[in-house]
């Protein structure tokens, strides 16, 4: 337990490290959060930057984030007037998540069956059938199947919604889960197709079907933990990706997620917006990394001394 | 295989699952419109974009309203006298008016709300459009505290605004949101956190639910509101839609009632089948290339504008690039605009070979040939049709006068910058969007002094014109002088209009009450639904 502690204390290094590096990144690029088409009176530019005091040295705004940071404020968003950072990421990261989550177990799923079932006969027609799938599920990017998927099942078929987010209709979230999992899961039967067949060519393999174990105990007991170790270790970011929205799905789905507000606050120079979103993306990977470490060590006993 | 099939399954009974679960998707006293951009805010005197000013519209009502032919018409207040020669207005409100929590509308309602929109720490994008009323500049500039606003309430039902000068627009002013009125409770009980859920209090036919940023916002109608017999449709939906390809889609699905706008490449096809729900009408905005006038190769060099300006084949791009969604523009007040008298150049009406032998020599004037060509840079905010006129453009001066020009393509804040700084910018991608029905929102952007003036243009004879105009009383004189000074802009090429806007939206058959207008403002009040 404290080792899991220690663990993710030593994120918080990381963790300022980011928060200082996009801070001043997101200065250095030219416009303002009040540059806008329609131009501000210069008086009326200088009032909301003092509001926002962005008319403060960049070093003192640096401090002053970082010490409301510590009291656990995120501060006020520069492009939604009258909303705080944290009301804005506490509305978006339960659609995120709920869309990620769902994504995510529909990629496993998918992407390990997927994976186990072509490893088994190398070059056999399965294998050949989904890991052609698979090229395609990875070769043809979100922003095209997305708008098929809207295509045939609701413009075409009219059984799911076109785009919209209503809390509680599971409805508006199975295409978008769908368009977010079939990338993911095709990368996972790929990754879980050659770990699986580099591992039945194992010496302790050949060694197990020597003694005459049935196949199936050969491949669910003694080949299947260690080849899912490579999947393992890409499932920590690919869920903190999930986790915390894609642009373009939610873009073309119409979802209110946090990848959009990433965007969109990066475009609108909404600094704390963006500064609060990065964060969280970051304690979400230091999070799901160290998960992951752990599932390591349940599956691989030689990396629990580490 | 048997994975697959398990798989497959698990997909189909999420699919089934979520038909059975569906709730109704809008019911029939639900409209549900495609609003464009999520609104930044629902502040009426913060917010800026079209999407957070339709909001706007339908939440809150001014002194005046627009009707839904366009015309200007008494809103909260139900008539006025103008005095003093066109310098006095005097509003009498409807003792009858109520804002959602029935609290009943009152004159320092409408004085709190002009106050703040020119109070600088608001920051209004919009105070230069108030700045006929007394003071208001001077509040704006923070010399003078708002309370010197020439805005009075002698009692409380009237309304007394005093202007620097006689100002013909001012009742179409009255009717933008930065003049809308608030709720004074509100605004002392949550500051400028007011415009939210269960805090927002407006005065118009419909009352905030809730909004979910980026998701939707939801309106009901205000039981409270003067002329709520008249309001058919209980409950509005505005979705934000910034996808126009994603909108179209959302439309075909029977998910929205109308749309923000049409996606172009589509135009053709929706005119074979959607041809009775599309309604094009002329939109007061123009799309325009400004030069940069403080720097070569445009400074000084009259010629050259003029010469770029008349080798741009409007009407192919309009047919071509724009799928007809658009007017070619040869002037700069779009046409229809009150007191405007359409003004042309000579060479409009010219054919086209005439057109590119004038354009020619004008090159050759300014000092260019194919020895030695021009180079020049055009800069625009990335978007794909900001870019397919930017090469259609550059292939036509390249072809008639042998203009080589490099494009560049600037994310949005990144491209303001650079205009307005007016260092790198050469030649660059503009719009204007009128604020209210009136010449004067387009003349005044080009004045030297005016923050939307981003060429650089400083011109004496064009500045005067207009500062005549803005002290004429007279709406005939005061149209000759507005004309005047158009042509002016004609003459000397500052900008090059490309095209004049169309309002263009997809509106289902059950919605009814539909007219098209020079605005583009439809109020949810004046529409309602089949059943």
């Amino acid at each position: 337990m404290l080792l899991a502690i220690r663990r993710l204390l030593q994120g918080l290094p990381t963790l300022l490290v980011l928060v200082t590096l996009v801070f001043f990144m997101m200065r250095l690029a030219p416009g303002g959060p009040f540059d806008r088409d329609r131009a501000l009176l210069p008086e009326v530019e200088a009032a909301l930057q003092a509001q926002y005091q962005l008319d403060q040295p960049l070093w003192r705004q640096y401090l002053g984030y970082l010490q409301d940071l510590a009291r656990g404020d995120l501060g006020p968003s520069l492009q939604y007037s009258g909303y705080r950072v944290s009301e804005l990421i506490a509305q978006a990261l339960p659609v995120s998540l709920q869309l990620g989550t769902g994504a995510l177990l529909l990629a496993v799923l998918l992407g390990v069956t997927g994976g186990l079932l072509a490893a088994r006969h190398p070059g056999g027609m399965t294998d050949r059938a989904l890991m052609t799938l698979a090229a395609s599920g990875l070769a043809i990017p979100n922003y095209v199947v997305a708008p098929l998927l809207i295509l045939l099942f609701a413009v075409t078929l009219g059984w799911l919604p076109a785009g919209g987010w209503r809390p509680g209709a599971l409805a508006d979230a199975v295409l978008p889960i769908v368009a977010l999992a079939l990338p993911q899961a095709a990368y996972l039967a790929r990754l879980m197709r050659s770990s699986l067949a580099e591992v039945l060519q194992m010496p302790y393999i050949r060694a197990a079907r020597a003694r005459g174990l049935p196949e199936h105990r050969v491949l669910w007991v003694h080949a299947l933990k260690p080849a899912l170790l490579p999947v393992l270790s890409d499932l920590g970011p690919a869920a903190a990706g999930l986790l915390t929205g894609s642009v373009v799905v939610e873009q073309i789905f119409n979802l209110p997620g946090l990848g959009r507000y990433f965007v969109q606050a990066a475009l609108n120079r909404d600094y704390t917006l963006v500064l609060g979103v990065v964060l969280l993306y970051g304690a979400l990977i230091v999070l799901f990394n160290f998960v992951v470490d752990l599932l390591y060590s349940r599956l691989d006993p030689r990396t629990r001394a580490a | 295989m048997r994975g697959a099939v398990l798989a497959s399954s698990i997909l189909l009974g999420m699919v089934a699952l979520a038909a059975a679960a569906e709730p109704a998707r809008g019911d029939a006293s639900t409209l549900r419109i495609g609003n464009g951009q999520e609104p930044e805010t629902l502040d009426p005197h913060r917010g800026e974009g079209v999407s957070a000013l339709n909001l706007l519209r339908d939440l809150y009502e001014g002194l005046t309203t627009v009707a839904p032919d366009g015309r200007i018409v008494p809103g909260a207040a139900k008539g006025w006298e103008v005095g003093d020669g066109g310098r006095v207005y005097t509003f009498h409100l409807r003792p009858e008016a109520r804002w959602c929590n029935g609290d009943p509308v009152r004159a320092h309602d409408f004085v709190a709300g002009l106050r703040r929109s020119v109070d600088p720490a608001t920051g209004s994008s919009f105070v230069g459009i108030l700045a006929p009323i007394t003071n208001a500049s001077d509040i704006s500039a923070g010399r003078l505290p708002v309370t010197a606003l020439g805005v009075s309430a002698p009692d409380p039902l009237t309304v007394r605004i005093r202007l620097s000068a006689a100002t013909p627009q001012m009742l179409g002013v009255l009717a933008h949101p930065s003049s809308f009125p608030v709720h004074v409770p509100s605004l002392q009980r949550w500051g400028d956190a007011f415009a939210r859920p269960q805090r927002l209090i407006s005065n118009g036919a419909y009352c905030l639910q809730d909004w979910v940023v980026q998701s939707r916002v939801s309106l009901v109608r205000n039981r409270h509101y003067w002329d709520d017999r008249h309001t058919a449709i209980d409950r509005v939906d505005y979705f934000p839609t910034e996808d126009v390809n994603s909108e179209f889609k959302r439309y075909r699905a029977g998910e929205l009632d109308i749309t923000f706008q049409v996606p172009l490449v589509q135009a053709p096809w929706i005119r074979r089948h959607l041809a009775d729900q599309l309604r094009i009408a002329t939109y007061q905005g123009v799309y325009y290339y400004g030069f940069n006038l403080t720097r070569p190769p445009f400074k000084g060099n009259r010629a050259l504008r003029m010469a770029l300006a008349m080798a741009i084949d409007r009407e192919l791009i309009v047919d071509k690039v724009m799928n007809g969604l658009a007017q070619p523009a040869y002037a700069w007040v779009p046409p229809g605009t009150a007191g405007h008298r359409p003004q042309m150049p000579g060479w409009a009406g010219w054919s086209p070979s005439r057109r590119l032998a004038e354009a020619r020599r004008l090159y050759a004037e300014a000092g260019y040939s194919d020895a030695n060509p021009l180079t020049v840079e055009l800069r625009y905010n990335t978007h794909e049709d900001h870019k397919r006129i930017a090469v259609v453009i550059a292939a036509m001066w390249k072809q008639a006068l042998g203009v080589n020009t490099r494009l560049y393509n600037e994310e949005t804040k990144v491209f303001l910058n650079n205009r307005r700084q007016r260092r790198l910018t050469q030649l660059f991608r503009a719009s204007w969007i009128g604020d209210y029905n009136d010449v004067s929102s387009f003349t005044d952007i080009l004045q030297s002094a005016h923050g939307q003036n981003d060429t650089g243009w400083s011109d004496d004879r064009y500045d005067a014109l207009l500062a005549r105009a803005a002290t004429t009383s007279d709406a005939s004189i005061r149209s000759g002088l507005l004309a005047d000074a158009e042509a002016r802009i004609l003459s000397e090429w500052p900008v090059i209009p490309i095209y004049w806007y169309v309002s263009k939206h997809l509106v289902k058959p059950r919605v009814h009450g539909w007219q098209d207008n020079l605005l583009d403002y439809h109020y949810s009040k004046d529409l309602s639904l089949a059943r």
